[in-house]
């Protein structure tokens, strides 16, 4: 069985003493300091924390776009950093592994829905039509299948979030980074959006990571990861509204 | 995989129509600037064609009669045709000036070459090949055939100096290495129209020459008369055109011409030599530069459109490298768009170049191979146009996808 859909313990994520710092010698700064963070599959965590905190900062390093100066990295059985990327092929990574949500959803502007969605897929070798087949699929479970031909230019913005997030979990990563995907939304879009995600990281098994200043959503999570000065606290949220 | 390139073409269709538009204007003018040099090579080839020789004789040590002036007595041709390998003979003269054509009391002047040819019929050489209407010349004066690109008419009168001519035939692509319609008239009105001067040029030189006491002897009666009648006639041609017999060499022909007549001998190949190594090198060259400067300009106009084309999407493609979009599909991406708008120039372009080109009004000749040449061009430039739009595509960090 693909290793995407096996059992639980294969999923998920966990970060330990992830450490990052910028520059050397006088100018160095420590952006992350010491983050540890366990998502299990299936949960949705908040990352918040204020401006300059270093939320941007995990995020990259999460998402195997900027590496770690040290610490340790698994997904799900995998380790994909430790002191020094394991993962040859972090395109791939990030293809395959990870998913996205922006706070702006980013979709390619001449893609329909779509082939938006279908993209990632495809880029992994998946052919056109069971592509195609599987972007379908998960616009129907967010219900935007109606807008499957439209141009991204043609849907309202939590249209566009919600393809946005059929994107994210398209290729079935075991986690999503989703940074703040709320942003742009009024309140009742935005609570949409994080019970989408909630009921979506349930159905794929996904480990999602909302990263937000958005008062709104906050009491949403279970779990809350605060991040102060590139260091992480974990608390109990709230978990309103969600089930 | 979708082509992202071709996906958005078809987002930004009307963009990349109107540049490929204006592109293909440019690589039209292009077309027809290569267009341009190959139909004065060409015309340069239909005069030597045309003109039925096989040997040019001309004044020693010069490269005459197209390239340079030349001038050998008209009874030279008869020394020639007594010559081994040579079948016929015949002088001509070249002079390039204003016809005045009169219609209905109006008068245009045609810029023309006018052809001092003996009267011998087709065949012979200096004749015109073929003639799409009336006659060859058949009388010693006052008759003309003309191009057609003369605009001149069958029977209509045309003033050459300050005798009129009544045309008599039409011909078609008889031009000179300039691309000027060719006049044909008979040799011994071309030798004087070469030559003649007005009348007080006239006056004024038998009073020159009356003065001068060596030509004006009392005791020689008639010596005056003389040398004034030799300086009121021209014995000169310009050439003298050969047609050697079959199957003689015609290195073998020219040397014993070149070595006892004491002229200069070119063959098909040295005339052609001249003409197009030597004539309109220099255009050739001026062209060449054009073509240069054009191919330049389309790289820069390819380039820049690109550029600002992937500059505008730098934040899709962050995206795209952040979901995993491998650099070459970025880069294929952008060399397919570079190269879908020179194909769109280039039809744009080859269509232009082919509507526009008769209306010049020297000879344009758009070959085959060239476009095939400006093609592959076109390619060449379109993907080292996009080069510096690759590079830029390449540099976006995904990291510029997440905020912060």
């Amino acid at each position: 069985m693909d290793e995407r859909h096996s059992g639980s313990s294969a999923r998920g994520i966990r970060i330990e003493g992830i450490r990052k710092r910028y520059g050397q010698g006088d100018t160095a700064v420590d952006a992350l300091k010491d983050v540890n963070m366990v998502v299990a599959p299936g949960e949705v965590v908040g990352l918040i924390g204020p401006s300059g905190s270093g939320k941007s900062t995990l995020l990259k390093c999460l998402g195997a776009v900027i590496e770690p100066t040290a610490g340790r990295m698994t997904l799900g059985q995998d380790v994909i950093f430790d002191d020094g990327w394991k993962i040859p092929d972090l395109r791939a990574l990030r293809r395959d592994k990870i998913g996205f949500v922006f706070q702006a959803p980013y979709l390619i502007p001449f893609l329909d829905v779509t082939d938006n969605v279908a993209l990632l897929p495809m880029l992994a070798g998946v052919p056109n039509g069971e592509a195609r087949k599987r972007a379908l699929a998960l616009l129907k479970a967010l219900d935007v299948e109606h807008r499957a031909k439209a141009m991204p230019s043609q849907l309202s913005g939590g249209e566009q979030q919600r393809v946005s997030i059929a994107r994210g979990l398209v290729n079935r990563p075991p986690v999503i980074l989703a940074d703040e995907p709320t942003a742009p939304l009024d309140s009742e879009r935005a609570l949409a959006v994080i019970h989408i995600l909630n009921q979506m990281a349930k159905q794929f098994d996904t480990a999602i990571i909302v990263v937000t200043h958005d008062e709104k959503i906050i009491p949403t999570f279970k779990r809350i990861y605060h991040i102060r000065d590139g260091v992480t606290h974990e608390e109990v949220g709230e978990g309103r509204g969600i089930d | 995989m979708i082509s992202l390139a071709g996906r958005d073409i078809l987002h930004a269709w009307g963009k990349f129509v109107l540049t490929g538009l204006g592109l293909g204007l440019l690589i039209g003018v292009t077309l027809t600037m290569a267009g341009v040099y190959r139909g004065m090579v060409d015309d340069a080839n239909v005069l030597l064609d045309n003109s039925g020789a096989d040997l040019w004789v001309v004044q020693q040590d010069t490269q005459g009669p197209y390239a340079e002036s030349s001038s050998i007595e008209d009874d030279t041709y008869r020394g020639i045709l007594g010559m081994p390998g040579v079948a016929r003979a015949a002088n001509v003269t070249y002079l390039t000036m204003q016809v005045r054509q009169l219609r209905d009391g109006q008068a245009r002047d045609v810029r023309a070459m006018v052809v001092g040819i003996a009267p011998d019929g087709p065949g012979h050489p200096g004749q015109p090949g073929y003639l799409v209407d009336g006659r060859h010349l058949t009388r010693g004066h006052y008759e003309a055939v003309a191009d057609i690109a003369t605009g001149f008419a069958l029977g209509e009168r045309i003033r050459i100096r300050r005798n009129e001519y009544t045309v008599v035939g039409l011909t078609r692509r008889m031009v000179s290495s300039g691309g000027d319609p060719m006049v044909f008239i008979p040799l011994k009105d071309a030798q004087e129209a070469q030559f003649l001067k007005d009348n007080d040029a006239i006056v004024r030189q038998r009073a020159r020459t009356a003065q001068n006491p060596a030509l004006n002897r009392p005791g020689v009666p008639g010596l005056l008369d003389a040398v004034i009648a030799s300086q009121s006639t021209n014995r000169s041609v310009n050439a003298v055109l050969v047609q050697i017999e079959r199957g003689a060499d015609p290195d073998a022909v020219a040397e014993p011409i070149r070595r006892w007549k004491r002229l200069s001998v070119y063959t098909r190949a040295q005339m052609q030599d001249i003409l197009i190594e030597k004539l309109i090198a220099t255009a050739a060259r001026q062209i060449g530069m054009f073509l240069v400067i054009l191919a330049v300009v389309s790289a820069a106009i390819v380039a820049f459109i690109i550029y600002t084309l992937t500059m505008g999407k730098i934040r899709e493609i962050a995206v795209l490298k952040l979901i995993g979009t491998r650099n070459r599909t970025i880069a294929a991406m952008i060399l397919q768009q570079a190269v879908v708008l020179g194909l769109i120039g280039f039809v744009v372009g080859k269509i232009s170049a082919t509507f526009w080109a008769p209306i010049f009004p020297k000879y344009v000749l758009l070959e085959s191979g060239d476009a095939v040449r400006g093609f592959l061009a076109v390619v060449v430039i379109c993907i080292l146009a996009s080069v510096l739009a690759i590079r830029a595509a390449l540099k976006v960090d995904p990291a510029e996808a997440i905020g912060g």
